[in-house]
């Protein structure tokens, strides 16, 4: 199916979230929606998917006008939507699922599972899915889970696929099997709307590339015609670099060790066994691994948060595997937590509140009891401009920010104190190319300034971009070390659990 | 400094953050901004509720609509004297003369008091629905220590037993306190529980030798001394007494510690995001027990004002339902402290104008009751009162709710 959008305009009180929108997505055409998280990508697809209405301009079908009044209407004309976040009831299994709403009965209104589990099986086979029409939804891994999505559309005869941010939650494996999923689609003649801000992603599987900044179409362009570097630039509206430059790192004194370290998860399984590291000062070490291999239970007891089983976690000499997650913080660790909404915000406290959650019991910020909100307000100014925390005032709720600008709000409070080791995990998860570049140039400062930084990342772009020493984790262990400027397939390959030994 | 003025991240993306307590939820709610429209519209729409209700419990009003179609003017003219009857009775019972204001202030003062302990614990993000037994806690300490002592001066006894019903509240605040935090059971459970063990063993008390009044076979208690009593304000002929001086102490030293003190930092991160407050290092379970005996520190503290400003013994049944609108006023000011002063004085002066309306006319003081639940229940829906008044929402409203639908399909 042809879709074309004219002129789309959407309007918020206050804000233009699109304007004067034109896109025109082909049959069997995969087509990138580039741009910066609050560039109006979401805006534009609910409006396409009949949540919100278009103030301006026309929808077309196969070159007819349609309205959309509801999501309803929508998926009538063909159009299916895979959310950021997955509709799925997670006890329910995937034939279940994907008939929910379009059930096919039998008489008397029975449930035919039979023909929704052939059904299932049938899309699967013919799209390459390796869905099991039987398993629990909540058994399966998340790439699975965004295929039983899939199915749901197909099944409701979708012939224009759109997926939000598809790859925000998957594995660089599971990210190339939804690319090649997206290219059986296409094969069939689907077409498909790709939403993202990863540059990466977008040159090996689109075939057209629309960016938008700021509500607007900045351009339109195909993958053998431009670059990252100029897609950067086309979302950010200035050159950006890709791979912030640093030195050599010349590592002093270790000032982390931790050794024989057993942590177990909040089920009781073993998630960090026997694992052992040293990180010094000046350099960054990063702890590269697939989600969910115990990077999160590390990090948790190295902050105090959780006890760990066994071992111990030395600070510059300082034994620190039984302190509280207080005193781990006033001993020289900043930590850049993986869920900054979750962990490191509070979000209906201003920017000066967050900017002093941790420090607003020391001077200047308070004398025994007595707080000092004059003290608190001007050094959160400072610290605002200082590392470019774009907010009307340091006196708006937190929560109003961009998520880039909520991440430096966090890493303002953390390198505004005196610290020996930083630890940041997934620092830039869901960031956009300007922010990670911030983010990126402030943790190589910490290092230059002597800091021992670890990074835990999922991300292989950024291990790669940051690390002076890379460290693979997988199902709680240290599975090999590479040096920065390593190979990067064979430290993708050391993350899916190829063995060190094997590997190298 | 500022955006470029198309960027609005916070819209184009509505979904909310997955994983958020109902706890923080509900506080983020309670406290957004701008709220004060929405609480007098609240007041307003109850307003008109009751006067319908007013219409319908006058058998001779209601008799005029049975010819509505014959003699329309007679049923409006009847509805209209009937409401305007009631709540004129009601305005001069809470602010006509002078003892109408010394009654309001009298009926707001342990609702203030004990909404205060209830809004620090929302605040903290704590459901303390036991606040009614916390007020009989603090009123039966206070109490005793008001009748069994004798021979103190003013200036050493009236502090002694008010700090008792403190202490008592706060002991009764602390059980659910540390259950919390060294068990995790709920606050709503065990503070519901406690309540009923606080009604229990009050009149058990109230029964034995200890408390009972000599020469009495119903549990009443001896009378507290003249030195335990807070002084009155304006003369014997009023009622009204020095616990509302208490009360607004009380409610400017909440402000205090929770907008300027460390400690009510880390109560408020606690209540607002636990999981951030546990990573910077803020120690929760401590502010969940504080926050808790504070709280009931404050409700023992009405129970104590009611004890020796205004019945000087104890009776079963002595502290009303005072506990529970004391929920009701901390909803109704917003879980702010200044919010509450004024709360409880609205709910004061429907309680004390209520007595007044169903003296002078027919009208029940249930419809007070009602009036205040009404209250309630619009200011705990926003939407509704914004629907039936057609506000734009804050910011969700819009595009907030097709979202979460999905398949619609």
């Amino acid at each position: 199916m042809k879709l074309e959008l004219k002129g789309i305009t959407k309007r918020f009180p206050g804000v233009v979230a699109n304007d004067s929108i034109d896109l025109a997505v082909g049959e069997g055409e995969i087509h990138a929606l580039l741009g910066e998280n609050g560039a109006g990508k979401t805006t534009l697809m609910n409006v396409l998917y009949g949540l919100y209405h278009a103030d301006e301009g026309e929808i077309l079908i196969d070159d007819e006008p349609v309205r959309f009044a509801s999501p309803a209407d929508a998926i009538a004309a063909g159009i299916g939507m895979v959310h950021q976040h997955f509709m799925l009831v997670p006890v329910f299994t995937v034939a279940e699922n994907a008939v929910l709403g379009i059930e096919p009965t039998r008489r008397a209104g029975l449930l035919d599972r039979a023909r929704a589990r052939s059904e299932v099986r049938q899309l699967s086979r013919r799209f390459g899915l390796l869905v099991d029409p039987d398993a629990m939804v909540e058994d399966l891994p998340v790439g699975v889970q965004q295929r039983v999505e899939i199915i749901k559309a197909l099944l409701r005869e979708a012939r224009l696929l759109i997926l939000d941010e598809p790859t925000a939650v998957l594995t660089p494996q599971e990210t190339e099997d939804l690319f090649s999923i997206m290219r059986s689609l296409q094969k069939s003649g689907h077409s498909v709307l790709f939403i993202t801000h990863k540059l990466k992603e977008v040159l090996p599987v689109a075939d057209r590339i629309t960016v938008l900044r700021n509500g607007r179409v900045v351009g339109s362009t195909v993958p053998d015609e431009t670059s990252e570097q100029e897609l950067a630039s086309m979302m950010v509206g200035r050159s950006v670099l890709l791979r912030v430059p640093k030195e050599a790192a010349s590592p002093g004194e270790t000032v982390l060790e931790v050794d024989g370290l057993s942590v177990l998860d909040d089920r009781g399984h073993l998630a960090v066994d026997d694992l052992s590291l040293r990180v010094r000062a000046g350099e960054i070490v990063a702890l590269a691994g697939v989600q969910g291999n115990g990077q999160t239970e590390l990090v948790e007891a190295l902050t105090g948060l959780v006890p760990p089983l066994a071992g111990s976690v030395t600070l510059a000499g300082r034994r620190l595997e039984h302190a509280s997650p207080r005193s781990v913080l006033r001993s020289g660790v900043a930590h850049v937590p993986e869920d900054r909404i979750k962990d490191g915000l509070v979000a209906s406290f201003s920017v000066a509140e967050n900017l002093v959650l941790n420090t607003y019991d020391t001077a200047p910020f308070a004398r025994g009891p007595v707080m000092d909100p004059d003290a608190v307000h001007s050094s959160a100014t400072e610290r605002a401009r200082e590392f470019d925390i774009r907010a009307p005032s340091v006196d708006v709720e937190v929560s109003t920010l961009s998520g880039g600008n909520q991440q430096k709000v966090i890493i303002a409070r953390e390198l505004s104190r005196p610290i020996r080791l930083l630890i940041a995990s997934q620092p830039t998860r869901g960031l956009d190319v300007g922010s990670i570049e911030y983010v990126h140039r402030r943790i190589v400062e910490a290092r230059d300034q002597g800091d021992a930084v670890l990074i835990v990342s999922s991300e292989l772009d950024e291990v790669m971009a940051l690390a002076d020493r890379i460290l693979v984790m997988f199902r709680g262990r240290i599975v090999g070390e590479r040096p920065g400027g390593a190979d990067r397939d064979e430290i993708g390959l050391l993350m899916a659990g190829a063995q060190g030994e094997v590997a190298s | 400094m500022t955006e470029p003025a198309v960027k609005a991240p916070e819209v184009s993306e509505p979904t909310p953050p997955p994983g958020r307590s109902f706890a923080s939820r509900f506080l983020e709610e309670l406290t957004s901004p701008s709220p004060v429209l929405v609480t007098v519209l609240a007041i307003f729409t109850a307003l008109v509720v009751g006067a319908v209700l007013i219409v319908f419990s006058d058998e001779n009003v209601l008799s005029t609509w049975g010819y509505f179609f014959a003699a329309p003017g007679d049923a409006l003219s009847a509805s209209w004297n009937a409401i305007t009857a009631a709540y004129g009775a009601l305005l001069s019972g809470a602010v006509g003369s002078g003892s109408a204001l010394s009654e309001t202030i009298v009926a707001a003062t342990p609702l203030m008091l004990a909404g205060l302990g209830v809004a620090l614990g929302f605040r903290a993000g704590l459901f303390n629905i036991g606040a009614q037994g916390q007020l009989i806690a603090g009123g039966m300490v206070a109490g005793f220590v008001g009748f069994a002592i004798h021979g103190l001066p003013v200036f050493v006894h009236l502090p002694l037993a008010l700090a008792a019903g403190f202490l008592g509240g706060a002991a009764w605040g602390f059980i659910p306190g540390i259950l919390k935090a060294t068990t995790g059971a709920h606050e709503v459970i065990t503070t519901i529980m406690l309540n009923y063990v606080a009604i229990n063993l009050s009149l058990y008390l109230l029964a034995s030798s200890t408390f009972r009044r000599p020469g009495r076979i119903d549990p009443i208690s001896k009378i507290v001394a003249v030195p335990s009593r807070l002084p009155h304000l304006a003369g014997q002929g009023y009622r009204l007494h020095a616990g509302i001086i208490v009360a607004l102490l009380a409610a400017v030293a909440v402000a205090w510690l929770l907008g300027r003190s460390t400690w009510g930092f880390e109560l408020r991160a606690a209540g607002a995001n636990p999981a951030a407050a546990l990573t910077a290092g803020i120690d929760i379970r401590r502010a969940t027990v504080m926050a808790m005996v504070l709280s009931g520190a404050l409700a023992g503290l009405a129970g104590a004002g009611q004890v020796l400003g205004v019945q000087f013994s104890l009776a079963p049944g002595f502290s009303g339902q005072l506990g529970f609108d004391a929920i009701t006023v901390a909803l109704l000011g917003r879980a702010n402290p200044f919010g509450v002063v004024l709360a409880a004085l609205l709910f004061g002066a429907l309680r004390a104008g209520g007595l007044n309306m169903q003296a002078s006319t027919s009208t029940p003081i249930d419809i007070v009751a009602v009036i205040q639940s009404l209250i309630v229940i619009f200011v705990a829906a926003p939407a509704l009162v914004r629907a039936i008044y057609r506000i734009r929402g804050a910011r969700r409203a819009d595009t907030g709710a097709p979202v979460s639908k999905g398949w619609g399909g």
